[in-house]
């Protein structure tokens, strides 16, 4: 199989560490030679954070190139527009329309970009917006964003519901795991 | 049992199953989570140091003692330890020794872009490059024998596309290892008449790396359909080729960097019409080629800054670049910013309120050199703040005037006592503020010396920041809240003013620390706020204009209260609590 990319980003704190946990750990069940990306130390203080997921029968580097990723999951609308550059030509944009100023914005030395999503379909890109947000306020907490867009990204994924569960279940504390499961379930419905 | 890990885990498994017993670092990213990775491991003795120095000496005190040991740190920390290096390389090992150095190149989280490479070379010390995580692991285990066979420490190098991925490796078991120590004085001793017995040692025992690393299955070659090109290459750059060019070219892989395999590049020369060198940083295999006589293409075509990727490598070999759609849009930048909540805050809206010159260090708190607070003027590395500030105050003949430096808990214990020391002995002037937020932030959370709790999270002894400062001569030593704006302000105007050094310690915990607890969001009362925007000059992200009032991000909010401070018209309230 060729190496399949999938671009996880947003904002430093949003939870992406544990979006790449999940992935990695059922891509690794199903038998996928993986790599997985990471940022750590400075840029996650509230910065712009990506990840990169790889898996196929070979993956050379660890990281996604301009013009690689099959889908980008972007945890915020903003960093979406920043990294549209990295999708394949037929690849996937899965967009959580929640808006996150950033410090430019906030001081006034920059203004928050209007009408991106429909920036994004205009440029011929093949976007999915949702409201990840309030999904998982309706799970039971805003920080089940993460979850809900895997949830929405396993759509379009070869994989059981129970493989999902499975792996979820063991990335997160128990205390936890029926708001994920909910959360999950809200996202691969919308 | 196959499992996902990341570089550094992969490495502190490698020292797991290699039966290491000892481990001293110091953190800094990319290297920290090998440290974290193996205090986990009940087998290893680990601990975190005051500085890369100290790690260094009491992990080669480790090995003499006849215990598998193992140092960490970043490309700079390297820097701090470079005085032992230089002399363990002569001195040699009892039970092996690993050095583990991660590079940034891209500077994701560093001061410059160093390339530790040169250190094995200057040092004479061999150094492992590992690929991704399956390798980390391997020549970790393979850096202990060579270590013990060639009387070495051993280099195990990393970058931060290597430490910071995550990728398959095979998990063993744990073999423990231990000699005894035995009286070595001609050895252990390097003073004039011994160390000049060592220096040929050392010199002979490069050799015998070097023709160990021609059979070594390490540093191995790749065959390709086109010979018209041949590269050698390493560590990522190894996988940034090999995703472009498959099998397309011959390819050296050089799994040890230093000393690197002579008659086999020279081999791979000749097989080849045109060789071409990838390596990310600093021409290193270039320059080995060049002095081996070898025309080559390195640094001319690929770059010496940042990193690489797969469409860099494309375009430089003529091969297809991906592209895709940028938008029109103008999107702004998002830099990392000091979180809501963060008790740095309020100490550097004071310090630029008050227009403080002040000497800034390494740390989270970095982060006040930015808009709107910038209220730094130079960071240079572990330390330099207050040994900087000394050198201004002294050549500006003394003059005391509103000057500081800034300097975290764990870069005071690191590499500032020392500076402090120079100032009450030299009888300076000028006011060292260190902001105590009771852990190492920037790196993610770990102990110091300073918060009572060692790396494996129990208690211990904790050195008391103010009794310290005094017994070294500091007479004057004051402690603020830096939440509460008016003790800040009041602290720095007098300390500043005064003829003689003077530490002021801003203490409040770190707010992302899972024991703080946080008080309720900040209410904004739109009725009383009049758009001043005031409150946007301590640049917290939890505080935005909407429609020129002040609005409060809940989520992010912890009730600090700085903005309710600053807040001439009381539109900014603490909520009343529970």
């Amino acid at each position: 199989m060729k190496t399949k990319n999938i671009m996880i980003v947003g904002v430093g704190g949003q939870g992406s560490l544990l979006a790449s946990k999940l992935l990695g750990r059922i891509l690794l069940q199903k038998g996928y030679d993986i790599k997985v990306s990471e940022v750590h130390g400075m840029s996650q203080r509230g910065g712009s954070v990506v990840t990169y997921v790889r898996f196929g029968d070979k993956v050379y580097s660890p990281v996604i190139d301009k013009g690689e990723a099959d889908f980008i999951v972007s945890f915020e609308l903003l960093e979406a527009a920043r990294w549209t550059e990295y999708l394949k030509p037929d690849g996937k944009i899965i967009v959580n329309t929640q808006e996150i100023s950033p410090m430019p914005v906030i001081t006034g030395a920059a203004q928050y970009p209007q009408g991106l999503v429909q920036q994004m379909k205009d440029a011929g890109l093949d976007v999915d917006a949702i409201d990840a947000l309030a999904l998982a306020e309706q799970a039971g907490s805003a920080k089940a964003v993460n979850i809900v867009l895997m949830g929405h990204l396993s759509r379009y994924f070869d994989l059981t519901e129970e493989e999902w569960m499975d792996a979820i279940e063991k990335s997160v504390p128990a205390k936890f795991l029926q708001l994920n499961k909910t959360a999950f379930d809200l996202g691969r419905r919308v | 049992m196959k499992t996902l890990m990341l570089g550094n885990e992969a490495v502190a498994r490698g020292l797991y199953e290699a039966g290491c017993s000892f481990v001293s670092s110091y953190p800094g990213t990319p290297s920290t989570e090998i440290t974290e990775s193996v205090a986990t491991y009940k087998e290893v003795y680990a601990e975190w140091a005051p500085n890369e120095k100290v790690a260094m000496e009491s992990a080669f005190g480790a090995c003499l003692a006849g215990k598998r040991s193992f140092c960490a740190m970043k490309h700079v920390g390297l820097n701090v330890a470079a005085d032992p290096l230089f002399t363990i390389a002569y001195t040699g090992v009892n039970a092996g020794m690993i050095i583990g150095v991660a590079d940034d190149a891209g500077m994701h989280s560093s001061q410059n872009e160093q390339d530790s490479r040169h250190y094995a070379k200057a040092s004479k010390i061999p150094m492992l490059e590992p690929s991704d995580s399956s390798e980390a692991l391997e020549y970790t285990k393979l850096a202990y024998e060579l270590s013990e066979k060639f009387d070495t420490p051993v280099f195990i190098k990393m970058c931060t596309r290597v430490s910071h991925s995550q990728s398959i490796v095979e998990l063993g078991e744990r073999v423990e290892y231990s000699k005894t120590y035995e009286k070595n004085p001609q050895k252990y001793i390097m003073m004039p008449g011994n160390a000049k017995r060592r220096h040929p040692i050392v010199e002979e025992r490069t050799g015998l790396l070097a023709q160990w690393a021609e059979t070594a299955s390490i540093n191995r070659v790749e065959a390709g359909k086109d010979t018209k090109i041949g590269i050698i290459t390493s560590s990522t750059s190894y996988q940034y080729v090999k995703e472009v060019c498959g099998d397309k070219y011959p390819v050296l892989k050089l799994g040890m960097i230093w000393p690197m395999p002579t008659k086999k590049i020279l081999d791979f020369a000749k097989s080849v019409e045109t060789l071409v060198i990838v390596e990310e940083l600093d021409s290193f295999i270039e320059s080995h080629c060049r002095d081996l006589g070898l025309e080559c293409i390195g640094k001319d075509k690929f770059p010496c800054i940042d990193e690489f990727s797969q469409n860099l490598i494309a375009e430089k070999l003529g091969e297809v670049v991906q592209t895709g759609i940028k938008l029109d849009a103008v999107i702004p930048q998002r830099p990392p910013v000091m979180c809501a909540g963060c008790p740095h805050r309020g100490l550097f809206y004071t310090l630029a309120k008050n227009k403080v010159t002040a000497f800034g260090d390494i740390g989270c708190y970095t982060l006040g050199a930015v808009p709107p607070l910038g209220a730094l003027d130079t960071t240079i590395c572990m330390g330099a703040s207050i040994s900087g500030m000394h050198g201004f105050v002294k050549a500006d003949g003394g003059k005391t005037e509103k000057i500081a430096a800034v300097i975290g808990d764990s870069t005071f214990m690191h590499s500032g006592m020392t500076g402090l020391v120079n100032m009450a002995y030299n009888e300076s002037c000028g006011t060292v503020i260190i902001v105590d937020n009771s852990i190492t932030g920037m790196t993610g959370h770990q102990q110091n010396p300073t918060t009572g709790y060692n790396l494996k999270g129990d208690p211990c002894t904790k050195i008391d920041l103010e009794s310290f400062c005094r017994a070294i001569g500091i007479k004057r030593v004051r402690v603020v809240d830096p939440y509460d704006l008016a003790q800040c302000d009041e602290a720095i105007k007098e300390e500043t003013s005064v003829n003689e050094p003077s530490v002021i310690i801003s203490r409040r915990p770190c707010a992302l620390l899972k024991y703080v607890k946080h008080n309720k969001p900040i209410i904004s009362d739109a009725d009383k706020c009049v758009g001043c925007k005031v409150c946007m000059k301590i640049g917290c992200p939890a505080i935005s204009i909407v429609d020129n009032k002040a609005r409060i991000d809940n989520t992010l909010c912890t009730g600090c209260g700085v903005c309710a401070q600053l807040c001439k018209f009381g539109a900014l309230k603490g909520a009343k609590e529970d």
